[in-house]
């Protein structure tokens, strides 16, 4: 069984700076990692090919210092990583993230499965995933938190706001998985060893044969106009005191917010 | 002396450190408190081959350096003390196969050692013998292709968990200490029984048991290096012991001073932070300083053996600073977080207790200045 996990590189920090001239996030002096749930992806990928055999492959698309975002995923236990890596793919939005990797996905031939986190810790969308798979014309299964493989069809538990729901789909397929999935494992020291020696493949989007068009810039629609951090929640009130004033006091509270009525 | 780490050795300890905050720090308590064998971190560390970091790879270990293999363990030792203490038991089985065995030996019993499929542990210590190794009182005797063993060994770390146990046994008690001999002795050998398990003062998940030995029968092929040559097995063993027992000391001092640290930043006193005040800043200044001091002792000597060069004295000196630096930090830091310092609720006063078993274990702090006065004497004197 051959999987292709995607994933992307972003800043280590849940309190993302973003620079309010250009709206792009600040990334100097801000360690770089593998998007957590991404990590969950490679696991497990990995997982399914410790059942099944076959081989993981890691793609990502990013400037040239994603690499160390890879050799992460080969230290997990992936078998191959390619870094696609070109400057006209620079202010990609997701709908050319989403060609791009379909380009490397149909470059690399027989897949059985595409593995993806369910969004970025950075742009937090959520679509790279869902787009892929119309790119290539194939199901899709979002917010997996359980994965079989039996009889050449993918059996995927998803997680939603109150119910789950269990689907079987044909592969190849594109399933985006969530952080309770599973537990990335660490490391070892054999496999850290063998990740710094690695050859990580690097592809241009010319290797893709990749439409200009709708790479880059060119192929992305999306315009950020403004972005800019959540204000501050207030700390609400603490209303304190014996039980019978407490509860006036609320009612009142209540009834001046107007909010008690219909 | 070079203690820059290499690209490799970097990646690797960025790659322990993250498993150590990650998987061992956050669970330390509840590991101590448990007073059980600490299996799943010691599963882990297998998974991710920390088990056999300086076992050459043929053996099946990561064919890394003494250097690392301690700067590993002060990791390990920072984050949990009791899976820093089982990493460091264990590698006194793994040194002497690894040193002594045959290749045959090697490929039996080192290589799952290496593996972490096994775990190891080292059995000297009985109840007349400890500081004087020469006193050992387990009788080897021969009988056609086996010996057969009979004593007691006491205070055993890892003692009851371990598969492989490396045993110094006196074949010839009229030789005093040229008369013992070191056997690879595997759990389940008909006549190896466990005994009691040693309540400490700190360190409650580690084992510390009684191996007893009755008739117990273990082939010759078992036996490590020379017969009658055991007293070199075992204080090889031992001047390796101590560079772990060092670092491990290190780790316990490491994790105080950062315990420390943060808490006189948060702690106020007078309206100011106690970091502010000379008296706690002194403190925090001599808890650094030995600290370095102890980890500069405890490099030197692995660095030493990695050369191939003697490295006796300096494991010793290592082992008896870093030892006596654990104590004074430890209580330095719980004197820092004062009267919470001494509660449960914070590490520090664990460390303090934990602190005190460097002083002891693998030679006393008065056998170490008995070592390396010897060597000192007799260096000097010319």
């Amino acid at each position: 069984m051959n999987t292709v996990v995607c994933i992307k590189q972003v800043p280590e920090t849940t309190e993302v700076r973003v620079d309010p001239k250009t709206n792009a996030l600040i990334r100097e002096g801000v360690k770089s990692i593998v998007n957590p749930v991404d990590e969950n992806a490679v696991e497990a990928a990995l997982q399914l090919r410790d059942q099944h055999g076959g081989k993981v492959t890691v793609i990502t698309m990013g400037p040239p210092q994603a690499e160390e975002a890879l050799r992460h995923t080969l230290a997990m236990g992936a078998d191959e990583a390619i870094l696609l890596s070109d400057p006209a793919s620079r202010g990609s939005d997701t709908l050319a993230t989403s060609y791009a990797l379909a380009q490397m996905v149909r470059k690399l031939g027989a897949v059985d499965l595409i593995l993806c986190g369910k969004q970025a810790i950075d742009g937090d969308t959520g679509q790279v995933g869902p787009g892929l798979a119309e790119r290539l014309g194939i199901p899709q299964v979002t917010f997996a938190i359980g994965l079989e493989v039996a009889d050449g069809k993918l059996r995927a538990r998803r997680v939603l706001d109150d119910f789950f729901e269990v689907l079987e789909v044909k592969m190849p397929a594109v399933v985006t998985v969530v952080k309770q999935i599973n537990e990335p494992r660490h490391p070892s020291m054999r496999n850290v060893l063998k990740a710094k020696r690695a050859e990580i493949a690097k592809w241009t989007l010319a290797d893709l044969e990749a439409d200009p068009k709708q790479s880059g810039f060119n192929g992305s629609p999306t315009e950020v106009i403004k972005v800019w951090p959540p204000e501050k929640r207030g700390g609400g009130r603490r209303l304190e005191g014996a039980a019978d004033e407490v509860v006036d006091e609320l009612a009142k509270a209540i009834k001046d917010m107007n909010i008690a009525a219909g | 002396m070079d203690f820059t780490f290499n690209e490799d050795q970097t990646a690797i300890l960025a790659a322990v450190k993250e498993f150590c905050d990650e998987e061992l720090a956050p669970k330390a308590k509840e590991t101590d408190e448990a007073e059980a064998w600490p299996a799943e971190n010691v599963r882990k560390m297998a998974e991710l081959d920390l088990m056999g970091v300086p076992v050459p790879e043929e053996y099946g270990g990561l064919g890394m350096d003494f250097l690392t293999w301690s700067a590993i363990g002060e990791e390990l030792s920072r984050a949990c003390s009791t899976t820093g203490a089982v990493y460091g038991a264990h590698a006194l089985a793994v040194v002497p196969i690894m040193q002594f065995g045959t290749d045959e030996q090697k490929r039996k019993h080192l290589v799952p050692l290496a593996k972490g499929e096994h775990i190891g542990a080292f059995g000297l210590t009985e109840p007349g013998a400890g500081s004087d190794a020469g006193a050992v009182s387990t009788k080897a005797v021969r009988d056609g292709d086996d010996y057969v063993l009979n004593g007691t060994k006491i205070f055993i770390s890892n003692g009851g968990e371990a598969q492989t146990y490396v045993i110094i046994t006196s074949t010839d008690p009229s030789r005093g200490a040229r008369g013992l001999t070191a056997f690879i002795v595997e759990k389940g050998t008909p006549g190896f029984q466990f005994g009691r398990n040693e309540k400490k003062m700190a360190f409650p998940s580690l084992p510390n048991r009684e191996l007893i030995f009755t008739d117990c029968r273990v082939p010759k092929a078992n036996m490590l290096g020379r017969e009658n040559g055991g007293f070199l097995v075992a204080m090889r063993t031992l001047a390796v012991g101590r560079i772990g027992m060092a670092t491990g000391a290190v780790g316990i001092a490491r994790a105080a001073l950062e315990a420390a640290v943060p808490y006189t930043h948060q702690r106020e006193q007078f309206g100011k932070p106690i970091s502010t005040f000379q008296a706690i800043q002194f403190m925090v200044a001599d808890m650094a300083t030995e600290v370095d001091c102890a980890r500069l002792l405890t490099w030197r000597a692995a660095w030493l053996k990695d050369q191939n060069k003697p490295f006796e004295k300096e494991a010793a000196m290592a082992k008896l600073f870093a030892s006596e630096v654990a104590m004074r930090t430890t209580t330095k830091a719980v004197q820092i977080f004062g009267g919470y310092g001494y509660t449960r609720e914070f590490p520090v006063e664990r460390y303090m207790r934990e602190a005190k078993l460097f002083e002891i274990v693998e030679g006393t702090s008065e056998i170490q200045r008995m070592v390396i006065a010897n060597h000192v004497l007799r260096e000097l004197n010319r």
